[in-house]
């Protein structure tokens, strides 16, 4: 094991930064990250052993205890829920005899919870050893633990066809389904992959590209809208011995998918963007930051960019222009939502746990490693190439003035198509929602839990930034739904498991607001409860973050769009109840002592 | 001095180095805007967010934020102190303090603003979490009750190799500081009294050694936090 640990480190070349991949290297081959190994990373890095512990700790993939020869992790997102999770659940409890956060005693399976990993149009999905396991059913997973105690190895677990598109490639080898129903300019077949690098690039300065992406009015795809010419504008400008291009591919918004469909079906696409945009901020290095539950992409994009770099679509002297070089690696997260966020995105990076920074100073002055850098969505990239080839002007008649182009929408729940449907800026949700055949709609959670979730009266609203503005999570709950107990405290449960807990809002009020909540379901709300929610939420807006400032969000929108499924549950002739239940209290007391609770006699 | 800018706290006109933290660049002006998780001469993370101004109608950590030239600055309005109030509400109750039986009492910056903002009881209910209390080093006591997560004690307990005595652990609600278990053996008297004044709560202690100044005659005691700079 040292021998290992010492070989990997130097694979790393003894660097702190690339601690993340020193991790994951170890987590794959021993199945978890025991003490010698921390020990010894410690020793070789110059750390201490407690520092290392710190990164490990922050992202729920590690593990400093064997997670099983098959580690299941069973998504937890509401429309995991509305699809038969429960039942999915209890099966695989029941067929190997323990609870999910334990594992067998033969040590041969484990079995955990985790947040959405990006399959809600195809639920219950689990990931078993980097495989997903997607339309997962009681019989499907009795198969599947035979199959495991047989001990199979991963492609004979296996027993359905692979997805659509990509997905059945050597490299891939997936059952996941793209589920492309709707395509536009990023997922349509007419582009030819190197295009805009070998026809446009030799005949355009690094400036001219920026002119086009600002002439475009393209904003950022991941859901701050940011304008993505200025960006990269003020990248370029900003002084620096190295200038970074960083792709964020950690779609961690439950709900959101269409990440994962653009890297499978159109992964060249995405990275030209990135090269074009190293071209255009005089960058020669790109990262792609991938969320770890897509490392079943792995050797596909692997692949893809050894033939991108076989064709001179990167490289050095790229497509024969002299001094454009530019490569890109992907560098994998381990489980973390808030790494989403650019600046924890930069400290995971790094190696570091993924807190958010302070900002100033912003990325484009001093991003990885200190350096200029700029970090956009997948869908950003993928759309600055299509921007490159037609001309800014071209692309402003897509989408509305203040939002221009197309977006791509990931649509789950209660609907006939849950897929990816790239439609033009402006949609408004009525429309969206016979488009996927969508009947009896209670709600929709537009952009995820950090978004809104509206009801019918605002279904006219429209798709954009300046109204409904969104990264792209559409989910949708028919009127059988309860969305107070399945979809609003689900998504609080997220924020508080998925917080970074530096800012002291976030790590507590989302706690205190929670257990409020709790307190009105279980029928002990008062009416001031309900303005207490209203009042205390607002401290939460004074956190560092995007995650932290939206985190009430649950809370809030459905308090102000569904304020009669709080009312129904509130003691309007109370004005106070502490909220503590009695006999809870004795029975938990008595099981302690080793008494036989006696309630009817208090 | 070419380098000195104008700027405004809540109307008032200032003056400061450009570049300097609001936080700093107030206290010179004599304007104190209250702070826990910050320390002179160390990089700030606004983590506490009881610094919290509003600048351009945002919200910014005053400790973690540069003063520029025209900077209009809302530091006291209502508004801003009943957040900050609320904010060290919520973290008297989502951790356990007991302030009367506790060895920081009048030297612990958590209470100084507690006192400062006179705060009765928090709006908030008690979590009363259950929480550790590590007392393997032998020369200190990591009381996990009362730490209120600035790190200060990472960011500045070190070894000669710079390597830290103190770091996070988990995340979110169940985040911890922690102390690595070898170092912590092998502390110095020095490093461990460093790391005791370093915490701005009772949450790392010195062991064996205890109310050398008696409660009364303690630092915020008999002037509230932040006098020292006010005008």
């Amino acid at each position: 094991m040292e021998n290992t640990v010492k070989q990997l480190v130097e694979k790393y070349g003894n660097d702190r930064s690339r601690l993340m991949d020193i991790l994951i290297d170890i987590q794959e081959t021993t199945g978890y990250i025991n003490s010698e190994a921390i020990e010894e990373i410690a020793q070789l890095l110059a750390m201490s052993r407690i520092d290392v512990e710190q990164t490990i700790t922050f992202y729920h993939f590690f593990s400093t205890k064997p997670k099983g020869k098959y580690a299941v992790y069973l998504n937890t997102s509401p429309v995991a829920y509305m699809f038969g999770r429960e039942a999915v659940k209890e099966t695989f409890e029941k067929e190997l005899g323990i609870k999910f956060g334990d594992v067998t005693k033969d040590g041969l399976v484990g079995l955990y919870d985790t947040p959405c990993i990006g399959m809600n149009d195809q639920e219950p999905a689990a990931i078993i050893n980097h495989k997903i396991f997607t339309r997962l059913t009681p019989y499907r997973v009795r198969e599947i633990v035979k199959l495991m105690k047989e001990g199979k190895n991963m492609d004979e677990l296996r027993n359905e066809s692979y997805g659509d598109g990509k997905n059945h490639l050597p490299s891939l080898r997936s059952m996941v389904s793209s589920n492309i129903r709707r395509k536009g300019m990023i997922l349509s077949d007419d582009y030819q992959s190197g295009t805009v690098i070998r026809d446009f690039l030799p005949k355009m300065s690094p400036e001219s590209v920026i002119a086009e992406i600002k002439h475009s009015h393209i904003r950022g795809r991941g859901g701050a809208g940011f304008p993505t010419g200025l960006k990269w504008e003020f990248c370029r400008r900003a002084k620096g011995s190295k200038h970074y291009v960083v792709c964020n591919a950690d779609e961690g918004e439950p709900g959101t998918f269409k990440d994962r469909v653009i890297l499978t079906e159109k992964p060249e696409l995405v990275f030209e963007g990135m090269a074009l945009a190293g071209y255009a901020i005089g960058g020669d290095e790109g990262i792609l930051y991938l969320r770890y539950e897509y490392r079943y992409l792995n050797n596909y994009l692997l692949e893809v960019l050894q033939n991108m770099r076989d064709n001179n679509l990167l490289g050095k002297n790229i497509s024969g222009i002299e001094g454009f070089d530019f490569d890109i690696r992907i560098q994998f997260g381990a489980g973390s939502y808030v790494c989403g966020e650019e600046t924890a995105l930069l400290e995971s990076l790094e190696g570091k746990r993924g807190e958010p920074r302070d900002k100033p100073p912003f990325p484009v002055e001093k991003g990885y490693l200190g350096q200029p850098t700029i970090v956009n969505n997948v869908e950003t990239f993928a759309t600055a190439v299509r921007i490159v080839q037609n001309g800014g002007e071209w692309f402003t008649q897509f989408g509305t003035e203040d939002s221009t182009g197309t977006k791509i929408l990931s649509i789950s729940g209660d609907c006939m198509f849950p897929g990816v449907y790239e439609v033009n800026w402006g949609f408004n949700v009525e429309d969206m929602l016979n488009m996927v055949g969508a009947y009896e709609v209670q709600a929709v959670q537009v952009g995820g839990p950090s978004g809104t979730l509206i009801g019918p009266e605002e279904f006219h609203r429209t798709l954009g930034y300046s109204d409904l503005s969104t990264g792209g999570s559409m989910i949708i709950f028919n009127k059988q739904r309860n969305l107070l107990r399945d979809v609003v405290v689900n998504f609080m449960e997220f924020f508080i498991d998925e917080s970074c807990g530096s800012c002291s809002t976030c790590r507590n009020m989302t706690q205190v607001l929670n257990n409020k909540l709790k307190k009105i379901l279980v029928g002990k709300g008062v009416p001031k409860d309900l303005i207490d929610l209203k009042s205390w939420s607002k401290n939460l807006i004074a956190s560092r973050c995007g995650l932290g400032q939206t985190a009430a969000n649950p809370i809030i929108s459905s308090l102000k769009n569904f304020p009669h499924l709080y009312s129904a549950l509130i003691q309007k002739d109370k004005q106070f109840d502490e909220g503590f239940d009695m006999e809870k209290a004795i029975q938990a007391s008595c099981t302690y002592v080793g008494r036989v609770p006696n309630l009817n006699h208090h | 001095m070419s380098n000195l800018i104008k700027f405004k706290i809540d109307g008032t006109e200032c003056m400061a180095e450009s570049g300097k933290y609001i936080v700093e660049a107030a206290a010179d002006n004599g304007i104190f805007i209250p702070t826990l998780c910050n320390m002179k001469g160390v990089k700030p993370k606004g983590a506490c967010r009881v610094c919290t101004v509003r600048i351009n109608g945002r919200l910014m950590t005053s400790c973690t934020t540069p003063v520029t030239d025209g900077m209009e600055i809302e530091s006291h309005s209502e508004e801003i102190e009943e957040l900050r109030k609320s904010i060290v509400e919520l973290l008297f109750v989502s951790g356990n303090h007991f302030c009367p039986a506790c060895e920081k009492s009048g030297n612990c910056e958590l209470q100084a603003l507690a006192y400062l903002y006179q705060m009765m009881v928090p709006r908030f209910p008690y979590e009363f979490p259950l929480k550790a209390v590590d007392a393997h080093s032998p020369k200190i006591i990591k009381d996990q009750n009362r730490c209120i997560f600035c790190k200060r004690c990472i960011k500045t307990i070190k070894d000669e190799e710079g390597r830290s005595y103190f770091a996070f652990r988990n995340r979110g609600h169940k985040l911890e500081v922690v102390l690595d278990e070898e170092m912590g053996n092998k502390m110095d008297d020095e490093t461990a009294i460093l790391a005791m004044n370093n915490c701005p709560v009772g949450s790392i202690l010195f062991k064996e050694k205890g109310f050398d100044v008696p409660i009364g005659k303690r630092k915020y005691d008999h002037k509230p936090i932040g006098s020292e700079i006010k005008l």
